[in-house]
């Protein structure tokens, strides 16, 4: 099909780029000036406030350590896109792998040099067990892996607030503070980023990126995944085991989604939260993941951009914009993204045009 | 365990069913058209914005017809906030799970953005004039029954009876109702006889956005004071559960929906059952999406969806 030749860049870019456009004219519409919000978005980003020039590092330290968790739950849902699955359930397999961390770092009392990687296996195990559920029931049931991952979601978010209230010292909204040993916590990046909650996850990111790279580009076994996302019926014909790569695809994607987790109950937060909403990482991984092609550049970048999106909003509380222009945003690159066809339509529409308006000059 | 108490409990339960019923019979319309609609959510939440907002800045001029005017406002912001889904889903064959995602994620946004706008503060003003309670006439003095089911009843739920029957009728017995669910199922034989395969299913996801928003609408002015960024907390999604438990049918989601409504129930009457006191609320919380997930592993041998339910219809690959 002609329609192939716009690189996903070109979409991504015009998305982000419409998004912001139309959040300006709502902002403007309602009284809100937009240059404070893009002045938001940059003091994130880079901690320099453009009206005072003042620089403050702490932001920073803040705009990665909330991007992290964007970051892997993109890896989550990117991962089971390429083999063709929709993993809506990235919001549950976070929440489980936060609950199986909180669960070894307060139950469990080992030194720091097992308790944390341990924390974090576990965390990765509670995350691909929960998603191992629609892997199964689609492989071996065929029923579609939307519904129930959607159901799986809140299942998971009220078992979770359950099983957090049950460990030993929990009240009705959080848990005890986890001992120092199964904490990502690290001192040294606190005192480079004047105190920000930055944390040694970041570690943890920048492998799951490059195992993410090498398994998906790499391997035989990432170009089953692959091949079975383009056309499992050929897949299957050629001799693969479609089955069993459909719930590999989502175990795997469930372990990026609960190593999310993970940095949440391990990093930014060091006790376990009683929760009856969403925080959306897993929602906003779909976007990250689409945003950026799937591939684990792309989902980086578009992971540090919703993370700046969401560190953003309290800055932007402060100076009297409503913080939900930024949760706006999100919602209407997620809306052209889905519209990428039409976006594309629009582009080959404007330069068979142009080509036309070439050719008839060069008729005359 | 006292009549006072059945009653209460049934009522409640009929409560917490009606926007249930409501919003899923909408999602019967899109998905027996063949467009998937995980958006429901976020068309309850415009809904419920919409309603929330109007009637504490005019029920004091409007007095008693306010929640009822908020209502019909609720509905149409959801049938206009459905343009978006059924534009990205038919006209640019867009994946509808994205475009049903970025919905639910937008409207809470808008929502939001625009009660800071208006009320300077995250949620919106409290208002006084909900949807009230009523003694149906006649009915109510029918022994017993009359005092179970027909006193201190909110007149919603007779609303959503009454969309359950207009439901059935015109899918099941109108010439309308026929065609669009055959855009669910075979869509070029739709097409092929000359019926606009585009406009039913516009149609169709219209409708679905016009009753989620009368769903949220009804859901925040009989369940709360106000709107907030939890009001709709997930039920959206249960419509999307009954749907299904319900088989894409009328009556199947009014049994679902009262059967989920009565499990929502649960935590508030605990302390009068002396069994449901062990059991954690989280668990009856839970139950809609388990009992769903089951339900799909019971419907997955037969095929019970609509046929060509969440593919973009391509006229030139008939």
């Amino acid at each position: 099909m002609k329609e192939r030749h716009y690189s996903h860049l070109t979409i991504s870019l015009i998305a982000i780029g419409l998004s912001f456009i139309i959040a300006s004219v709502v902002m403007l519409l309602t009284g809100i000036n937009p240059l404070n919000f893009f002045i938001a978005i940059i003091r994130t980003m880079t901690g320099i406030n453009l009206r005072t020039m003042d620089f403050n590092p702490r932001l920073i330290g803040e705009f990665i350590q909330i991007s992290m968790p964007m970051v892997l739950s993109g890896l989550a849902v990117g991962f089971a896109f390429r083999t063709g699955l929709f993993n809506i359930g990235a919001e549950g397999q976070v929440i489980m792998g936060s609950l199986g961390a909180i669960v070894i770092g307060i139950l469990l009392d080992l030194p720091g040099l097992i308790h944390l990687p341990l924390a974090i296996i576990v965390a990765g195990i509670f995350g691909g067990i929960w998603a191992s559920v629609p892997g199964i029931l689609k492989a071996k049931f065929g029923i579609h892996e939307v519904v129930i991952t959607i159901m799986l979601n809140y299942t998971a978010m009220y078992l979770s607030a359950w099983a957090l209230k049950l460990l030993p010292g929990s009240d009705n909204q959080k848990t005890i503070n986890l001992p120092a040993s199964a904490l990502l916590r690290s001192d040294f990046l606190r005192s480079i980023t004047n105190n920000s909650r930055l944390h040694w996850g970041f570690l943890i990111v920048i492998a799951a990126l490059v195992i993410y790279w090498f398994v998906i580009e790499k391997t035989v076994f990432g170009y089953e995944l692959r091949s079975v996302g383009f056309n499992r019926h050929a897949s299957e014909f050629a001799g693969m085991k479609v089955s069993s790569r459909i719930i590999y695809s989502m175990v795997i994607s469930g372990v990026f989604a609960g190593l999310a987790g993970a940095m949440l109950s391990l990093g930014t937060f060091d006790y376990g939260r009683v929760l009856y909403s969403f925080e959306n990482y897993g929602f906003n991984g779909i976007a990250v993941a689409l945003l950026g092609g799937n591939t684990a550049l792309g989902i980086l970048l578009a992971g540090l951009l919703y993370g700046a999106l969401q560190s953003s909003q309290a800055m932007m509380q402060a100076q009297g914009i409503p913080l939900e222009i930024a949760v706006i945003v999100s919602g209407l690159i997620i809306l052209f993204v889905a519209m990428q066809h039409g976006i594309r339509m629009f582009l080959d529409h404007r330069s068979a045009k142009r080509r036309e308006a070439a050719h008839v000059t060069r008729a005359d | 365990m006292s009549l006072a108490l059945i009653s209460s409990m049934l009522i409640l339960s009929f409560n917490y069913a009606t926007p249930i019923i409501v919003a899923a019979l909408g999602g019967i319309y899109a998905e027996r058209s063949g467009v998937t609609n995980i958006g429901i959510e976020g068309m309850m939440v415009i809904g419920a914005f919409v309603a929330a907002a109007f009637v504490p800045l005019f029920e004091s001029q409007l007095g008693g017809v306010t929640p009822w005017i908020a209502i019909v406002l609720g509905t149409i912001a959801g049938g206009i906030y459905s343009l978006i889904h059924a534009y990205i889903s038919i006209d640019l064959r867009g994946d509808q799970i994205i475009s049903g995602t970025a919905l639910n994620m937008l409207s809470v946004g808008i929502a939001v953005y625009f009660t800071q706008i208006i009320f300077g503060m995250q949620r919106t003003q409290t208002f006084n004039r909900g949807i009230s309670k009523v003694n149906v006439p006649i009915l109510k003095d029918i022994p017993i029954l009359g005092d179970l089911l027909f006193m201190r009843i909110y007149p919603t739920f007779f609303l959503s009876l009454a969309l359950v029957v207009i439901t059935w009728f015109v899918l099941f017995k109108t010439r309308f109702g026929l065609r669009l669910r055959a855009c669910g199922e075979h869509p070029s034989a739709v097409d092929s006889v000359g019926v606009s395969v585009r406009k039913m299913r516009y149609i169709g996801v219209i409708l679905s956005g016009l009753l989620a928003g009368l769903a949220g609408g009804i859901m925040v002015l009989s369940q709360s004071t106000q709107f907030t960024a939890f009001s709709i907390h997930g039920v959206g999604f249960i419509a999307l559960a009954s749907l299904i438990f319900g088989r894409w049918n009328p009556w199947g989601v009014l049994g679902a929906g009262i059967f989920f409504g009565f499990s929502q129930i649960f935590t508030v009457y605990a302390n009068d059952f002396a069994f449901l006191r062990s059991v954690p609320n989280e668990f009856f919380f839970m139950m809609p999406y388990v009992f769903t997930i089951l339900a799909m592993l019971l419907f997955s041998r037969r095929s019970v969806a609509p046929k060509a339910v969440g593919e973009p219809y391509d006229v030139s690959k008939r």
